[in-house]
């Protein structure tokens, strides 16, 4: 199969307007005509509903939550990039554009990640005419931070709550279409399925959470904006909810899965305090400006942290990379803190954290300063462990918060199903091997608000779309593949719950697929996960029935997908012999343990095939032209 | 005339009733207050008895009359109406509940102190205004305030409603700048003190009357 | 730890529920309050009882999802967290703990510990918002906004929608939710054309939904995890007079 990403020709900086110029436009009396479905209300699909039902088209939009506010873009920090040059500080579209590909370790599409930079600046004026309060300076102006290792400071924030802010912005211009009752709001519903009539996709299967009632919903064009897929690792900072369900069932349906092993690893997390966590809370990077990384030198030393004298203790960052300290970018960070850990010197009961320390900058700058920068942070660590870190040293450890893969779609962000369109976290269009901090923002709203909103209208004004209902019998094959699946779920009433398998799952997949990976550690994984796989469909217990709120149910249905993807997204490290970006294969590293990219080899997008229950997926390749960057290495020295 | 009742329909038009009505009642406390100071006056009631005259037959007195009754009746129903409406929006109680936690009791119980209070006024109507100025009677509205006084089981009830009373504007008061949209950390804390001091120096005031002439007379 | 947990179950809408009483053994301080839940599931599941249903999503105290009132506290004990943030450090071995849903009539029972709380999001539908059309917004910088009004505005944007404000007032009223969300526009010059028509619709719709009115007990202020003042219904008041009487 060719991969054809459909880039319009032209110069980079033209091509969207050129694709925006040429693209089939509908009239607005026919737009009423055309129904569309958004699966997701985070900023994806929020922005893509409000704007598609804004526009005309009657949408339904769907999420698993109780309401359409809360999806976990709502959980978002620090902040959104624009390429506004407010500062005067040199930044542009181009350096926008610039930094994400190269953040991205070359291993983004140059134009889509063109596109995003130049709607950066959109978003931001659109955000504050829906009243996002953004942070302003005295004289009313807006503020803006720098992050991430950004040269310029184009990082636009509301506080601590920047994801919410942007989150209910969407959130209220879609409540107004649902006022209007241009979108139709189905909260509490998860799409199970998504169907397939004569290789357009028509429609869902959905499941109401409430009643466990299991509906056909046809449309003219399916819009997935579902999110990443970081809790197949179980432990991570996505919600609970936070599943694949809906992009694997639609991978197994037709629609190709790109670069899945690129999982962004975050190094500044609250660590595991024992079997029982559920999930990670993320700790602002910036707490690593004054706070100095250490373990103690003493393998199993247990030791309280101000009883070990400071020729005791290893402040492993700065020993090995004395230019950039504590400093270093999340995935050295990361790494680092994974290997002392490994090596028995991790601090803790667990044994799987090491220490931030401010002591030396509370003693340097004094208490009330170190207050004055992370005092809301220090407030939130103390309220989940118990200690007080202006006292004792914070114990971080890395955790998984986004994933960059997703399923593959072409400049249009259309999947390789027709009428398939992926936006926000669950494609994998815009941020390579790695994703800049402050940028998951900008993609899901650019991609809701300013993308869909056309090329949904290239697509339907392009034709061809037949006269379908929901008595077609794809619809009816779908329904009853997914009760035959719920069924099977209940039926089985195994000994083991499905979070003990999800647990394990995520185990193997922290271990050996996870911030460190080598060859034999991924093929023991592929293998375990089958073992664990096969397990669970022998021996899973979930209770209750079909015909009532379940959760149970819920997750034991997203665990098993999470069980296959877990699967393909060790194999597709597997085949990625090199290192880049989140993907880090410890055979492939230089002497001093960077990451060794080889761009002969793998300067493309993998994009795999589903081909069956008992078959290997097909891997196909989409080759990345860089026209405009000069692919180089990525130094932190 | 439409958005009229519908805004005093809603449940922020109803609380502006309350809050309306409940500071001119407040005015009203004052005034009745201050009125009554004169019994205190050592001259046999006769400055008393000239003030009830007054107030019982000069015509504009008698239209303010008509308002205050008024605002009583609407500051009840409301009350009533609201207490019904706000009861309905949780039919399930919560089999435990630490209230005391996040609020105080005066503000949970207006409605038990304004009951109180009701009650009190519709016994003090009887006495001092059904008596005397329906029925009428022979004795002179001073005397009739001495005998009712001399009466320990109504006078220690009329403190006991005073003293409710002093709650139900504890609370009342600065609500009712709060309902009117008047809350503001310039002058919030000056409504609150001036709210304070008028729930405890009003009812005090009153509370005197009873004891004055149940111990000295 | 050992603790002894009292929780409504409710199989659903229609059905009549009761408490039922689970001891919750090796509980420890370090466990959130969910997580305490956690253990009792799998506990629950082992045995083949049906786990608890609860709401419950982000557990960082941000999405708004968890609704429990904890011990006749509204997410807990402590103030100005949710009952995801909620630590079982702050309860001591052998206690014993109610847990019961929101009680609210526009917030119905759906199973156990899950209440529907749609009605929120339909008074937002009813005029939270700014209507400003997608493409059609001007320079960001062209609109400006002091300092301290755009933190007074983000005061009040920062509601969850939790509910917990409706949960712990003793007439079930929304008043600071639809305060929070009226004062976060009212307080934004791009939100002053529609003030009128938005605290009126929004206010109606409250009223539609069936929650009681405000009796400032302050309850709401005290519970909310996000510790949003009453001064934002001194404006909602204002504004609502403001759009009808003035």
């Amino acid at each position: 199969m060719n991969l054809d990403a459909k880039i319009p020709s032209g110069p980079l900086a033209e091509k969207w307007t050129k694709h925006q110029a040429e693209m089939k436009l509908i009239n607005p009396a026919n737009k009423r005509k055309y129904e569309i479905i958004v699966v997701g209300t985070g900023l994806a699909g929020a922005s893509a509903s409000a704007a598609l039902g804004e526009m005309g088209y009657n949408v339904s939009a769907f999420c698993y939550q109780d309401s359409s506010r809360r999806a976990h873009s709502i959980a978002a920090q620090g902040g959104i990039n624009a390429a506004k040059n407010y500062q005067n500080d040199g930044d542009s579209i181009y350096r926008l554009f610039y930094d994400t590909i190269k953040g991205g370790d070359y291993r983004a599409r140059e134009a889509n990640v063109h596109r995003l930079a130049e709607l950066s600046v959109n978003i931001i004026d659109q955000s504050v005419a829906l009243g996002v309060p953004f942070a302003r300076e005295y004289g009313g102006y807006l503020d803006n931070r720098s992050f991430g290792g950004a040269q310029v400071s184009r990082t636009f924030y509301a506080r601590g709550q920047t994801g919410q802010q942007l989150l209910l912005g969407a959130y209220s211009a879609l409540s107004r279409q649902v006022g209007l009752g241009q979108v139709k709001m189905f909260e509490r519903h998860e799409m199970l399925d998504v169907v397939i009539v004569n290789g357009r996709a028509r429609g869902i299967i959905s499941r109401d959470m409430v009643t466990g009632e299991i509906k056909r919903h046809v449309a003219d064009s399916v819009v997935l904006a579902t999110g990443g897929y970081a809790n197949v690792y179980y432990l991570s900072t996505n919600a609970k909810g936070c599943n694949a369900t809906a992009i694997w069932r639609a991978h197994k349906k037709g629609a190709m899965f790109a670069n899945p092993c690129y999982v962004q690893i975050h190094p500044t997390c609250i660590p595991v305090s024992g079997e029982h966590q559920s999930k990670l809370t993320l700790m602002s990077e910036s707490l690593r400006n004054d706070g100095r990384v250490w373990v103690p030198k003493k393998q199993g030393d247990n030791r309280k942290a101000e009883d070990i004298p400071d020729d005791e203790r290893d402040y492993f960052l700065e020993r090995k990379y004395p230019s950039f300290g504590n400093l270093v970018p999340r995935d050295v960070a990361s790494r680092n803190a994974k290997q002392v850990c490994d090596d028995n010197r991790g601090v803790g009961t667990s044994k799987q954290a090491v220490f931030l320390d401010f002591r030396d900058a509370i003693n340097r700058l004094g208490k009330p300063k170190i207050e004055e920068r992370y005092g809301n942070l220090f407030q939130m660590y103390e309220q989940i462990t118990g200690e007080n870190p202006y006292i004792t040293p914070m114990r971080i450890y890395p955790a998984v918060h986004y994933t960059m893969g997703g399923l593959w779609v072409d400049y249009n962000l259309q999947s390789t199903v027709p009428g398939l369109f992926v936006l926000g976290e669950a494609n994998f269009s815009d941020h390579g091997a790695n994703r800049l901090g402050a940028s998951a923002l900008m993609q899901g709203l650019a991609d809701g608000y300013f993308v869909i909103p056309y090329t949904m209208g290239g697509y339907l004004g392009s034709g061809g779309l037949d006269k379908v209902t929901t008595e077609h019998q794809a619809f009816a094959e779908a329904e009853n593949s997914i009760r035959g699946l719920t069924d099977k779920l209940l039926s089985i009433n195994g000994s083991k719950s499905v979070d003990y398998y999800h647990k394990a799952l995520g185990k193997i997949m922290w271990d050996k697929v996870g911030m460190g990976r080598n060859a034999k550690g991924l093929t023991e994984a592929i293998a375990e996960i089958k073992a664990i796989r096969e397990e669970f469909w022998q021996n899973v217990r979930v209770l209750g029935s079909g015909n009532e709120l379940n959760q149970s149910l819920e997750k034991a249905g997203r665990v098993a997908d999470f069980m296959e993807l877990g699967e393909l997204l060790a194999k597709d490290a597997l085949h990625r012999n090199e290192s880049c970006g989140g993907h880090f294969r410890e055979e492939y590293q230089t002497e001093d343990n960077e990451a060794l990219r080889d761009d002969d080899n793998f300067a493309y997008v993998g994009a795999w095939e589903y081909t069956g229950k008992n078959s290997e997926p097909v891997m196909h390749k989409e080759a990345l032209a860089y026209e405009n960057i000069h692919l180089s290495k990525r130094s932190y020295k | 005339m439409g958005w009229f009742f519908r805004t005093f329909y809603s449940t922020i038009g109803k609380k502006l009733i309350m809050s309306l009505t409940g500071l001119f009642l407040c005015s009203f406390l004052l005034v009745h207050l201050t009125g009554n100071f004169q019994l205190f006056k050592d001259d046999g009631g006769e400055a008393f008895n000239h003030y009830s005259e007054f107030m019982s037959t000069n015509i504009l007195i008698r239209i303010l009359e008509i308002g205050l009754f008024l605002g009583f009746a609407l500051h009840m129903t409301e009350a009533f109406w609201l207490y019904f409406l706000n009861k309905r929006a949780r039919p399930v109680a919560y089999a435990k509940n630490q209230a005391s936690e996040n609020s105080t009791l005066i503000s949970r119980t207006m409605i038990w102190s304004g009951s109180i209070v009701l009650v009190f006024l519709l016994v003090h109507l009887k006495s001092f205004f059904f008596d005397h100025r329906i029925i009428g009677s022979e004795l002179t509205m001073y005397q009739g305030v001495v005998q009712a006084f001399q009466d320990p089981l109504y006078s220690w009830f009329y403190v006991l409603a005073m003293v409710l009373l002093g709650f139900h504007l504890n609370h009342g008061f600065q609500s009712a700048f709060q309902t009117l949209g008047l809350n503001h950390k310039k002058y919030t804390p000056l409504i609150k003190t001036v709210g304070l001091l008028f729930s405890i120096l009003v009812p005090l005031g009153y509370i005197t009357m009873p004891l004055y002439f149940l111990f000295t007379k | 730890m050992k603790l002894t947990l009292h929780v409504w179950r409710q199989k659903d809408a229609k059905s009549k529920g009761k408490f039922a009483v689970y001891q919750a053994n090796d509980i420890l301080e370090d466990m959130s309050f969910l997580e305490m839940l956690d253990v009792v599931n799998e506990e629950l599941i082992a045995k083949g009882e049906e786990p608890i249903a609860f709401d419950h999503d982000c557990r960082e105290g941000i999405c708004g999802c968890c609704s429990l009132y904890i011990n006749g506290r509204a997410h807990g004990p402590k103030r100005g967290i949710t009952a995801c943030q909620l630590h079982m450090r702050s309860f001591k071995d052998g206690d014993t703990i109610f847990i019961e849903p929101w009680r609210a009539r526009p917030f119905p029972v759906i199973k156990d510990l899950i209440v529907d709380r749609t009605a929120l999001d339909r008074i937002i539908q009813a005029g939270g918002y700014i209507s400003a059309r997608i493409g059609s917004a001007q320079d960001a910088n062209a609109i400006l906004i002091g300092h301290d009004q755009a933190e007074a505005s983000m005061d009040a944007a920062a509601c969850i929608g939790c509910g917990a404000c409706v949960a712990a007032c003793k007439n079930a009223s929304a008043m600071l939710f639809v305060s929070a969300k009226v004062s976060h526009l009212a307080l934004l010059p791009q939100g002053l054309p529609e003030r009128e028509s938005r605290v009126l619709n929004m206010v109606a719709q409250m009223d539609k939904e069936g929650f009681g009115a405000c009796t400032n007990t302050g309850a709401c202020e005290a519970e909310c995890p996000k510790e949003i003042k009453i001064t934002n219904i001194a404006r909602l008041n204002r504004e609502f007079l403001r759009a009808t009487v003035i």
